[in-house]
């Protein structure tokens, strides 16, 4: 069936000079330019193209636009594969490829069928109600539930497209380019305002290119060229054709997604991203999003062939299809005249209109007799005829109060149902922007409510249908919202004429009822939730339409409901004897459609998920051979193993260089904060828990810093610079962290301190040696500091030269050796780096990484915060009493201390550990138990926090944290860790060089 | 008319015209035993564990919307009890026991499924800190076992193991009795089984204040009307802070909306909860396909359920590190709820100064899992005026003692 059938030989918006081929479900067939995957299929004849969630009943395309529940397609294969894409809005490219999703073997042919066989006993929520036995089994019948879920498939290789992000300001957005918007649009650019349109269709003109309206007494369409040609000649105005704006968040802030090249099909030219996200602040927003046509609920309404007027009117006027040979037109309201006449014109044989009302309005007689169409008042269908397509349909005529039948059926031969229930403004957007909906009983809809953002709705989204009105609404609406911004003078353009017949009330018609013969009436046909599903839902007690929707899931699918969610809650209303205000709608969240993943993410994808932070030196290291270990978003070499080394060979060699004669290390990344003012001082007293007024210019300080709770937070170093001027260092990964710290203190709460923070960590390179030959290799380099004791002491800093570059030089040591930190301005690291290795040679001058760092500092005793502490751990349990000034009234921390628990006897203390078997180095995080029993559970004291190989002991150690430690040494406690146990004795916490002679002398 | 296999197969047969309601929904009466105030899975579960364990059935459960619509309806479902200290670790292990009889005990299948949770390493810092977690919920008697790289790509093949991504994986920690349970039938299995017992839950009503005679609780004024007990267990996600200050206590306590969505329904290819702080995400898959995952708090503080876009985007990035086949996938639908966060990121289940009156609050951002549990040890609180063993710990005074349980680094994702 490749001959495209059902494609009139003219009209339509298509480009019949670019036909295209297609694929789907394995056949071949035309299409051509401008078409949608939906409208080629159906030109095509084919209806049947997918099957429901739950009772894999056939269906077909029932929409022409993102309000599609049915029809969802596998597109595209490989890697660019795209699951549960409507087919009406897949555009046509060439060789486009599709499958159905959620069947198997075939859409034909599909064995979850056997679900509908046995839908009796698979009503909403059956699942809470059976799979309960045996005890435990639920993990058997999940395995064949899941088998069943979901519908398209995932890709399985990773994404090969590209997705950027863009922020816009603008001072109007608007939403839809339909005639409200484009009126919008054209009244806010007109007088200067900067506007971005955006429509979520590859052309503008919305519900026009689906119809043979007329503006000016000449066709829509024309009009709309012009007001594109006029917006395009704007230079503040924006257009963004396949754009929809998906989310309306706080601040008059949207979510926009772009299809930039989806329409294009797979290319090998990336210039172009896949899409792209746009986040537009806009002063002023413009909701021009339209209305949504609700279909019909009766019996075996999911049929293929049943269709939404409007859609069926769309196929025939934008695409030149006809969606089927004989139709009938069934509604409630006025707006499916105009559509059966457009499908009587482009050559489908309407046979009749059925309407509801008892009294169509007289003006639409006429047109219908003149075409040969009956109309039928008073009259709905109540069941559609057919499986896999619809053959027929069943007319009843409608009691007055619309709760029965009445008298036979009359059958029609018919293979399109064209269905209006009435229209729903889309109050997506004004929901998520906070606004609360309101139910018109006038066009029996909900409509948008007060505003709560800067924002207004226009046209068919505030539930004014008539072409005019959109216009006028529009046109006033743009005006209004650029006068707001302080453009124009807020008077609206005049309105041109609109063939609009005026539009007599509509019919509520909810739920059609039954005929009697078992079929299902579908209200969330996605979902398959069907009218007895809300009916059972309401008898249940799920009175709530939040509960409706999930006890049934309604309005849960792809769609979210787009086309179900009135017609369920005014179900719902009716069966608890509630108005449908009453019921009121569930919550509108984001996206108004799907949003891709990729294209949330960006680039931010991988080497650019996250920042990689490499200091000056990177490159050396990395000739060098070394290896890198994450810390924070910093890469820090880890350790230099030399060829065929293991990392315990490497730290060895690289521990007994730095205790024997000399090592050097790159400790830029440690962070640097530039302090300045003349309460510099008041504020580290405030953040530090020891004292700082002695500090003198030209000397540093180590200091620690505690949350409110009295748990350590970081620590550092500190220099005096000047008078009011300090540099501090954080650790590695708390820079962030202590920088917003400090801010939001000054910030928040003390308001009159005059002090100021420059993060500088970048601005320096740091390079520290250290070992018993630093002060060597320094006075060859650095003539103009006197590097003796007396003169240069441990925590001391001065400026100088070394190599001949500016330098500022501390005295402090994180290794327990004699060390200088060598702060040299970034652009000099390499120089400086390279002349102390050259110069350094003689002594042997080794580079070593974090891990060495880490066994040195912890021979030493020295904490690492984050290792050593977890949130949970004082001062006094690190045995760092000596750092708590006791005089200072206050400082961060200080109340916290005071609470009874921080006092007790039995906290976590800081110790050291020797394990027993001197051959036996601990699993850092193994958990030193009070007992040793069988099997768990064993009471636990503590855990080890660091444990390393020593060189310089020659035998593993540890540090660990443990219950009353302090008055442990000497013990032997159990160490224990998957299951294994190792003993350990109890020692104080340094293993170096206990009086600190190496690092002072 | 209890839920089985054979009522679901008559009711079939008869067109389903005989399930009776779930759970009335009655009028206030003037005066209860005890008022629970809030209709969310632990408010639920406390007046259905006051009634069955307690025999105090003369309760209501007041809630000012739906049941089950704060935090209860917008979670992300993970169960878990992998937790480090010894405190937190009882009380999610008694809740994670009791949810494993739970669709039993309420007859209402919850769709426990103990598929695993993986909480994911991608550094040195991190893997040191696994092990001593492992071994401490070990040593408690509880499941949780480590996986080398190797074994995580076994565990779940469609992660990216690519050694060179900037956050590799290093290996993981492995609860297998962890997973999902459906988050509305458990506000609506225990709404059932409390409302059998003789529960009234009385939705659409707001408490407007909280009745005192001098140092006792006496009722509460609602929008139906006033309401008496003595006794009043609050039990309110999101707005903790704002209730307990109708009875005169104030709380430490921070409210932030915490954002989650779901993706559009693909075919299962996810069996497992993984969880990752340092690519910051959690995810899982449900019954129905969708990919339902989430992250971290917005950091401002909030009552309105509604978060900002930022945060979804690092989220997104996040999980198409961690698995790039995802890019191509949709989000469908994306919310908040506020979360209650204490200072030491553990939940208050407590008496307080004001007699009769008892809070349980700050479950922060892991509050799902604990509803049984929650509910257990709070209607024995309510019921004895004395908290049981395993809520001891969680008592309002230890702000003032400095008794914390600082779970901040306990959370698998960091908050």
């Amino acid at each position: 069936m490749t001959d495209q059938r059902f494609r009139n030989a003219a009209g339509g918006r298509i480009d019949r000079s670019r036909p295209l081929t297609f694929q789907f479900n394995g056949r071949r067939y035309d299409g051509f330019g401008g078409d949608t995957l939906a409208s080629a299929l159906l030109a095509n004849g084919v209806r049947l193209v997918g099957r429901s969630f739950k009772y894999h009943r056939p269906r077909g395309i029932v929409a022409a636009g993102s309000e599609e529940s049915n029809a969802l397609v596998q597109l595209g294969t490989g890697a660019r594969t795209e699951p549960n894409v409507r087919a009406t809005q897949a555009e046509m490219h060439d060789e486009l490829s599709a499958a159905s999703v959620n069947c198997w073997p075939s859409v034909e042919v599909d064995v979850g069928a056997i679900n509908s066989a046995l839908a009796a006993f698979l009503p909403a929520g059956f699942y809470y109600k059976t799979f309960m036995w045996p005890p435990r089994a639920w993990r058997f019948y999940e395995w064949f539930i899941r088998r069943a879920a979901g519908l398209g498939r995932a890709p399985t290789e990773p994404d090969p497209d590209r997705y950027e992000k863009t922020y816009a300001h603008c001072d109007v957005a608007v939403v839809g380019a339909g005639p409200a918007g484009l009126a919008a649009a054209l009244a806010a650019g007109r007088v200067g305002a900067r506007v971005i349109l955006a429509d979520e269709s590859s052309e503008f003109g919305g519900s026009l290119l689906g119809e043979a309206a007329t503006i000016a007494a000449a066709p829509a369409l024309d009009w709309v060229a012009g007001a594109m040609a006029e917006l395009a000649a704007l230079p503040e105005v924006r257009l963004l054709p396949r754009t929809t704006v998906f989310g309306y968040y706080d601040h008059n802030h949207l979510g926009l997604i772009e299809r930039v090249t989806d329409h294009l099909g797979p290319r090998t030219d990336t210039t172009l991203p896949r899409q792209r996200l746009w986040k537009v602040l806009a002063r002023q927003v413009v909701l021009a999003t339209g209305a949504i046509e609700r279909p019909l609920v009766f019996d075996d309404n999911d049929r293929p062939g049943v269709m939404l007027a409007s859609a069926a009117r769309t196929y025939a006027n934008r695409w030149a299809v006809r969606a089927g040979d004989r139709a009938i037109v069934v509604t409630n309201n006025d707006s499916a005249y105009p559509a059966a006449l457009d499908l009587s014109e482009a050559g489908v044989n309407v046979q009749a209109v059925i309407d509801a009302r008892e009294t169509p309005p007289d003006a639409w007689r006429e047109p219908l007799r003149v075409r040969g169409i009956d109309l039928a008042a008073g009259r709905t269908v109540a069941a559609a005829l057919g499986r896999k397509r619809v053959e027929g349909a069943e007319v009843y005529e409608l009691a007055a109060d619309g709760s029965r039948l009445i008298g036979a059926a009359r059958c029609y031969d018919c293979d399109l149902i064209a269905v209006s229930g009435g229209w729903s403004p889309t109050l997506h957007l004004f929901s998520q922007s906070g606004g609360r909906p309101r139910f018109d009983a006038g066009i029996a809809a909900f409509v948008p409510g007060e505003s709560r953002q800067a924002e207004r709705s226009v046209g068919a989204a505030r539930g004014t249908f008539s072409l005019a009105g959109c216009l006028a609404e529009g046109f006033a609406g743009g005006a209004a919202a650029a006068l707001a911004c302080g453009f124009g003078d807020g008077v609206a353009p005049p309105v041109p004429a609109t063939g609009d017949t005026p539009a007599g009330p509509l019919r509520p018609l909810w739920r059609v009822p039954t005929a009697g013969h078992g079929g299902k009436a579908f209200v969330d046909a996605q979902n398959d939730v069907t009218a007895d599903d809300v009916e059972l839902a309401a008898r249940e007690g799920y009175r709530s339409v939040e509960h409706l929707k999930r006890y049934t899931t309604t309005g849960m699918g792809t769609d979210q409901g787009k086309t179900s969610n009135v017609n369920a809650l005014a179900i719902l209303a009716d069966l608890t004897n509630a108005t449908i205000a009453e019921v009121g709608t569930t919550t509108f969240r984001p996206p108004y459609t799907p949003v891709t993943y990729g294209a949330l993410a960006g680039r931010s994808v991988g080497d650019r998920f996250d920042p990689v932070r490499m200091t000056g030196l990177h490159q050396w290291h990395e000739a060098a051979g070394a290896l890198f270990e994450d810390v924070g978003q910093w890469k820090r070499p880890w350790y230099y193993p030399r060829r065929g080394e293991t990392l315990h060979q490497a730290v060895a060699r690289e521990c007994g260089a730095v205790r024997a004669s000399l090592g050097i290390v790159d400790a830029s990344t440690l962070g640097k904060i530039d302090i300045q003012g003349p309460d510099a001082l008041k504020l580290l007293n405030l953040v530090y828990t020891n004292a700082w007024d002695n500090l003198e210019v030209g000397r540093c300080r180590y200091g620690l810093m505690l949350k409110e709770d009295g748990m350590v937070f970081d620590d550092g170093v500190t220099a005096r610079l000047g008078p009011n001027h300090y540099h501090m260092t954080t650790t590695t990964g708390g820079a962030a962290r202590v920088m917003g710290w400090l801010e939001e203190w000054v910030q928040c709460e003390w308001l009159d301190m005059r002090v100021h923070f420059t993060s500088t960590t970048t601005h320096w390179t740091v390079v520290a040696i250290a070992g018993p030959n630093a002060r060597r290799l320094l006075a060859e380099l650095c003539p103009d500091i006197d590097l003796e004791s007396a003169a240069f002491p441990f925590m001391a800093w001065r400026d100088g030269t070394v190599a001949g570059i500016p330098a500022r030089v501390f005295r402090v040591s994180f290794s327990g050796e004699q060390s200088y930190e060598i702060n040299v301005p970034s652009s000099c690291g390499v120089a400086l780096w390279q002349v102390l290795m050259t110069a350094g040679a003689k002594y042997d001058i080794t580079p070593y990484g974090t891990e060495t760092m880490h066994v040195l500092r912890a021979e030493k005793g020295f904490v690492i915060v984050g290792q050593e502490t977890d949130g949970t751990t004082t001062p006094q349990d690190l045995g760092m009493d000596w750092i708590v000034s006791k005089k200072k009234t206050d400082f961060i921390g200080k109340r916290g201390l005071t609470r009874a628990d921080c006092g007790r006897a039995d906290r976590k203390q800081l110790v050291g550990l020797l394990p027993e078997n001197s051959k036996d180095t601990l699993q850092e995080g193994a958990q030193i138990v009070a007992e040793i029993r069988p099997k768990p559970p064993m009471p636990m004291e503590g855990h080890v926090t660091s444990s390393y190989w020593s060189a310089a002991l020659g035998r593993p150690f540890a540090l660990a944290l443990l219950m009353g430690g302090r008055a442990r040494h000497g013990q032997t406690v159990a160490v224990s860790s998957y299951g294994t146990t190792s003993w350990a004795k109890v020692v104080p916490p340094i293993f170096w060089d206990k009086e600190g002679e190496r690092l002072r002398g | 008319m209890q839920y089985s296999i054979f009522n679901l197969i008559r009711e079939g047969i008869n067109k389903h015209k005989g399930w009776p309601a779930a759970f009335r929904h009655p009028e206030p009466k003037e005066r209860y035993d005890v008022i629970i105030i809030g209709g969310g899975g632990h408010g639920l579960a406390t007046a259905y564990y006051l009634a069955k364990e307690h025999g105090i059935r003369n309760v209501a459960v007041v809630e000012k919307g739906w049941l089950g619509g704060g935090n209860t309806g917008r979670n992300t479902t993970v169960v878990r009890s992998n937790y480090l200290w010894d405190q937190s670790a009882f009380l999610y292990e008694k809740s994670l026991k009791l949810w494993e009889g739970l669709t039993q005990d309420l007859n209402y299948n919850l769709m426990f499924s103990q598929r695993g949770v993986l909480n994911l390493c991608h550094n040195l810092h991190d893997l040191r800190e696994l092990h001593r977690r492992i071994n401490a919920i070990r040593l408690n008697d509880i499941d949780s076992e480590y996986l080398t790289r190797d074994q995580v790509k076994a565990f779940v093949p469609i992660l990216n193991m690519d050694p060179n991504i900037r956050y590799p994986i290093l290996g993981g920690s492995l609860q297998r009795r962890g997973g999902n349970a459906r988050h509305d039938a458990v506000a609506w299995g225990f709404a059932r089984a409390a409302d059998r017992l003789g529960v009234d839950i009385l939705q659409n009503c707001e408490v407007m204040a909280i009745l005192r005679d001098g140092a006792k609780v006496t009722g509460i004024e609602t929008t139906r009307g006033t309401i008496r007990a003595p006794k009043i267990g609050a039990v309110v996600a999101g707005h903790a802070s704002v209730v307990a200050g109708m009875a005169g206590i104030r709380l430490p306590i921070e409210s932030h909306p915490l954002q989650a969505l779901v993706s559009e329904p693909i075919k299962p290819i996810l069996h497992t909860v993984i969880m990752s702080g340092a690519v910051h995400v959690y995810v899982s898959q449900s019954d129905k396909g969708e990919l339902v995952m989430g992250a971290g708090i917005d950091t401002f503080n909030s009552y309105a359920q509604r978060g900002s876009l930022q945060v979804i985007e690092d989220q997104m990035a996040a999980v198409v590190e961690l698995f790039p086949m995802f890019s191509r996938l949709r989000m469908m639908r994306q919310w908040a709820g506020i979360v209650d966060v204490c200072p030491d990121a553990s939940p208050i289940v407590s008496k307080t100064p004001v007699e009769g009156f008892y809070v349980n609050c700050g479950w922060g951002t892991g509050g799902f899992k604990a509803t049984p549990g929650s509910g257990w040890v709070f209607a024995h609180t309510i019921a004895q005026d004395r908290p049981h063993r395993l809520n001891e710990a969680f008592n309002i005074e230890r702000f003032s003692t400095g008794e914390l349980i600082d779970e901040h680094g306990a959370a698998a994702v960091a908050h």
